[in-house]
């Protein structure tokens, strides 16, 4: 008996070793790429050899420019990935904060309205809409501009969602108490409620980030200019260029990659608790 | 709404208004343009527009393109879903059960979900290398000469692999916080009535792990639907020529590259009423029939 549940757990453990396989190996090899010199890749391809050519890539990925205005270098794209990651997460924290504490905390009387015109949002992606969407930003002038870039993206409710169901759960004696004391809508909101919420707001800030982050649709259409492209946005480019090089450039398009995807695994990986807490309980 | 809520009117007004601005310019407007431009005919010298009526749509159920392009994106959004909940849940199951790296085990398979769609595409398109790609080797050792791009099926095949990759990290992560979420006097209960683990699998833990299966069949399908926008367009290098695309790239391709406004806001509309009519399902499924809590 014994021996049949000591079998059982290291069948348990293959199976696990198995699938932790299935999701590195293939980064492993992307790693393994950034370390080795182009001419070495194309002869062998991916080999278990770590080589000495990552400073040589990393300087050729962060510097030069893969396109035509010499605009788009992995420093570049790198600034523009956060400006997107970090503007897209706090916009939609900051809006989604101020929304949802209005629906919930003021006797409004069209706030079962404003409740549906906001979460009709939650029912229709960006991708449906993506066409009008852009001619829109084309006529406002916001092409090619942060602005178009971020704004459009938190036009959905996923935040405000979240923060209300949250809301709802704080104890109703609270705000009782805070307006015995005196406490006005603000001071109650900026004393109590967002302090209350920090746990919320760094786990809505991780999803937020690596969701903005990883955007690709929507910078492939509103950015042309090279200068704008983020890193996600510059990948396909990247990919392009690499194989219609002479040399295709594999070293520094693999380089490029793994900074595309460190920030928001770094993100997921440290701050997993929060992280895992926001996602499973801001989708139910 | 707070039963002691503040009484005060124009804060709440005032708080709403980055938000309803912000969905009234970027959300209903270009949602109602989609709509209506799926009655017009944009002239391609853009001479103005005429009216067509329902014209974009018969057009669109006519067309065998359109209509093969749904069939991949049915099979490809079965498969993806299939394969993504399935070996989640394997997975899922096994890290909840394990005593020792529990731990490390849910770290290595789920920093996948922080990859973006076209950087996971960017993967495939290394790993299926014409000259050198591990997996093309794989398949030539199989007897099989795998080209990624130009081959139909070859190309499907790496679009399915790459979508399943990059959706199994977020179903793992729900379904193992549905299975943490069992209550110990159940499985200890469980563990008395029934001796074969299989048998206890089947019998209290999938039924208990219906209502996140569901959840996650949707988002899963959604996914499927949407978010492997990226994927494909990597994998197919921005080239769709004969390659299987879903609907979404259809769109892509049909209204930004193709210039058809027409048709192409006919097909966004055709996807709300799918995405709606999925919520919708959602709602009756999920709400009212499985409820074991």
């Amino acid at each position: 008996m014994l021996k049949r549940s000591k079998l059982s757990a290291i069948l348990d453990h293959a199976i696990l070793i198995l699938g932790a396989l299935f999701m590195l190996v293939p980064l492993l090899m992307v790693l393994q790429i950034t370390t080795m010199p182009d001419v070495e890749v194309i002869k062998h391809g991916p080999s278990f050899q770590i080589g000495d050519q990552f400073d040589d890539n990393l300087k050729k990925a962060m510097l030069e420019a893969s396109g035509f205005s010499g605009e788009n270098t992995g420093v570049n794209m790198l600034k523009n990935s956060f400006v997107l990651g970090i503007g897209f997460a706090v916009g939609k924290i900051v809006i989604g904060m101020m929304a949802a504490y209005a629906i919930v905390y003021f006797r409004l009387k069209f706030a079962t309205l404003a409740f549906w015109v906001i979460f009709t949002t939650l029912l229709l992606p960006l991708e449906v809409r993506i066409l009008p969407s852009y001619e829109i930003v084309q006529r406002l002038g916001m092409l090619n501009t942060y602005q178009g870039l971020i704004v459009p993206l938190i036009a959905s409710a996923t935040a405000t969602f979240f923060f209300r169901q949250f809301f709802r759960s704080v104890p109703e004696e609270l705000i009782e108490a805070a307006r015995i004391d005196g406490a006005g809508p603000i001071k109650f909101f900026v004393d109590i409620l967002v302090p209350l919420s920090q746990t919320m707001i760094a786990a809505m800030f991780i999803i937020m980030f690596v969701y903005g982050w990883n955007q690709y649709l929507w910078p492939t259409m509103i950015t042309t200019e090279e200068g704008m492209f983020t890193l996600v946005r510059g990948i396909k480019q990247i990919t392009q260029v690499m194989e219609g090089n002479r040399i295709p450039e594999y070293g520094r398009a693999n380089v490029l990659a793994i900074i595309a995807i460190i920030p928001p695994v770094f993100v997921v990986i440290f701050f997993q608790s929060w992280f895992v807490k926001g996602l499973t309980e801001s989708d139910k | 709404m707070k039963r002691a809520g503040f009484t005060t009117h124009w804060l709440p007004i005032l708080l709403l208004m980055p938000q309803l601005s912000i969905i009234i310019v970027f959300f209903y407007w270009p949602a109602a343009e989609a709509v209506q431009s799926s009655f017009y005919l944009e002239d391609p010298f853009g001479f103005g527009s005429t009216f067509v009526g329902l014209e974009n749509y018969t057009d669109l159920a006519g067309n065998a393109e359109y209509r093969r392009i749904a069939w991949f994106t049915v099979i490809f959004t079965a498969l993806v879903t299939f394969f993504s909940l399935a070996l989640a849940l394997l997975l899922a199951v096994k890290a909840d059960k394990v005593i020792r790296g529990a731990r490390s085990y849910r770290t290595l398979i789920m920093w996948v979900y922080a990859v973006a769609p076209p950087v996971a595409g960017f993967v495939g398109v290394m790993l299926f290398n014409q000259s050198w790609g591990p997996l093309t080797r794989a398949f030539q050792s199989l007897g099989h000469d795998f080209v990624l791009g130009v081959n139909y099926s070859d190309t499907a095949f790496a679009m399915v692999l790459v979508s399943v990759w990059k959706q199994v990290p977020v179903n793992f992560i729900f379904f193992l916080s549905g299975l943490q979420s069992i209550p110990k006097s159940v499985r200890e209960a469980a563990l008395i009535d029934n001796r074969s683990a299989s048998g206890r699998f089947w019998d209290v833990t999938f039924p208990l792990l219906a209502p996140t299966g569901f959840f996650l069949l949707i988002i899963n399908i959604t996914y499927a639907l949407f978010d492997t926008f990226g994927v494909i367009d990597t994998l197919v290098k921005g080239e769709p020529g004969n390659n299987p695309m879903t609907l979404v790239y259809k769109v892509y391709v049909d209204g930004f590259r193709g210039n058809d406004l027409g048709g192409s806001s006919a097909q966004s509309v055709i996807l709300m009423v799918l995405v709606l009519a999925l919520t919708v399902f959602q709602f009756r499924l999920v709400e009212r029939r499985i409820h074991y809590t």
